[in-house]
């Protein structure tokens, strides 16, 4: 386990935890629930100064952007031109080529628009992005985003924020197969089991933000989400058992007194 | 002499009133907000931050002030 990273656009991470900066009662929240978390990459969405509250906390104040891998987010964008307009300014921000693609397509479910999403990669990928894609759970657009020039696949659990867990786990697993992109799970997780599933299905790492931010302690569930990364990953690793239908002793038979 | 705020132009949405010769280092020192945290859109175009006091603002320009913020 202790050389087992996780390979991102040819950099290395030991956590296979990303974890959301959102949803926080504040700054200080985030910042320790992320260290707790153990994460090395965080997403984080772009907008606009607030020109009036000159005392309003940024971000950049609390968590170190040289510590720890910042991933800007298109949250909130509904087309390819909006996307990347905010992913254009990210990397202006200060040399961010590691995004996270996302455009939605629907409000009230937020699924993604494939349509434009895969629009959205071709262009970011010529431009020398490096793209991770939020996407449906959808092996034939994982291809197409594959072959785009995506960096990292990473499908949703269930809706964004929904806490439902993997709903689609043979689609999971058929995306693992057919590619070596990393394949992370983004969005819909609910509790910590739901992360250990989706390592023991293969997936290199997992996206949470909601259910740490919004757990009744978010402290004890970033570490719950750390634990659980670890977990799933050794457990795939190791290799599980076949599975059986009837009952297969654990005890030897021979020796049973009589 | 004081100077007479006389141009209108628009930062991220709000309508600003600024004198002659005001360029886009003079906003940023405004806001006070540091350079390295952010990005400049100019009327939807992206401007160069090593630029910004060669840019003066004229009357309607667009401006986009952005940075992180906590997301998901």
């Amino acid at each position: 386990m202790k050389n087992d990273k996780i390979i991102i656009a040819n950099k290395k991470f030991n956590s296979r935890l990303i974890v959301g900066t959102g949803k926080y009662k504040n700054m200080t929240e985030c910042a320790k629930a992320i260290k707790l978390s153990g994460a090395e990459i965080v997403t984080v969405a772009v907008r606009r100064v607030n020109i009036t509250d000159k005392k309003k906390p940024l971000l950049m104040d609390y968590i170190d952007p040289k510590k720890i891998t910042y991933l800007p987010n298109t949250a909130g964008c509904f087309t390819s031109e909006e996307a990347l307009r905010t992913l254009r300014l990210a990397r202006e921000i200060g040399g961010w080529k590691l995004v996270k693609l996302e455009v939605l397509g629907d409000k009230q479910n937020l699924f993604p628009d494939m349509i434009e999403t895969l629009k959205s990669t071709e262009v970011l990928a010529k431009e020398g992005f490096k793209v991770m894609v939020y996407c449906n759970d959808d092996p034939l657009m994982a291809k197409r985003l594959e072959n785009a020039g995506a960096d990292a696949i990473m499908p949703l659990a269930a809706p964004i924020g929904s806490g439902l867990g993997i709903q689609n786990k043979i689609n999971i697993k058929i995306i693992r197969k057919q590619t070596k992109l990393p394949l992370i799970i983004d969005a819909g997780l609910g509790q910590a089991s739901d992360a250990t599933i989706a390592m023991e299905l293969g997936c290199d790492g997992v996206l949470v933000n909601t259910a740490i931010a919004k757990a009744k302690k978010p402290f004890d569930m970033a570490l719950a989400f750390k634990n659980a990364v670890i977990a799933g990953r050794q457990s795939f690793l190791a290799g599980r058992i076949n599975k059986y239908l009837y009952g297969n002793a654990s005890s030897p038979k021979i020796g049973i007194i009589k | 002499m004081k100077k007479i705020k006389k141009i209108k132009i628009r930062v991220n949405g709000k309508i600003k009133s600024i004198p002659n010769d005001y360029k886009v280092s003079n906003l940023l020192r405004d806001i006070n907000i540091p350079l390295k945290k952010v990005a400049i859109e100019l009327n939807q175009e992206i401007i160069d931050k090593k630029k910004i006091d060669k840019i003066i603002l004229k009357k309607n320009d667009k401006i986009e002030i952005v940075h992180f913020i906590g997301g998901g």
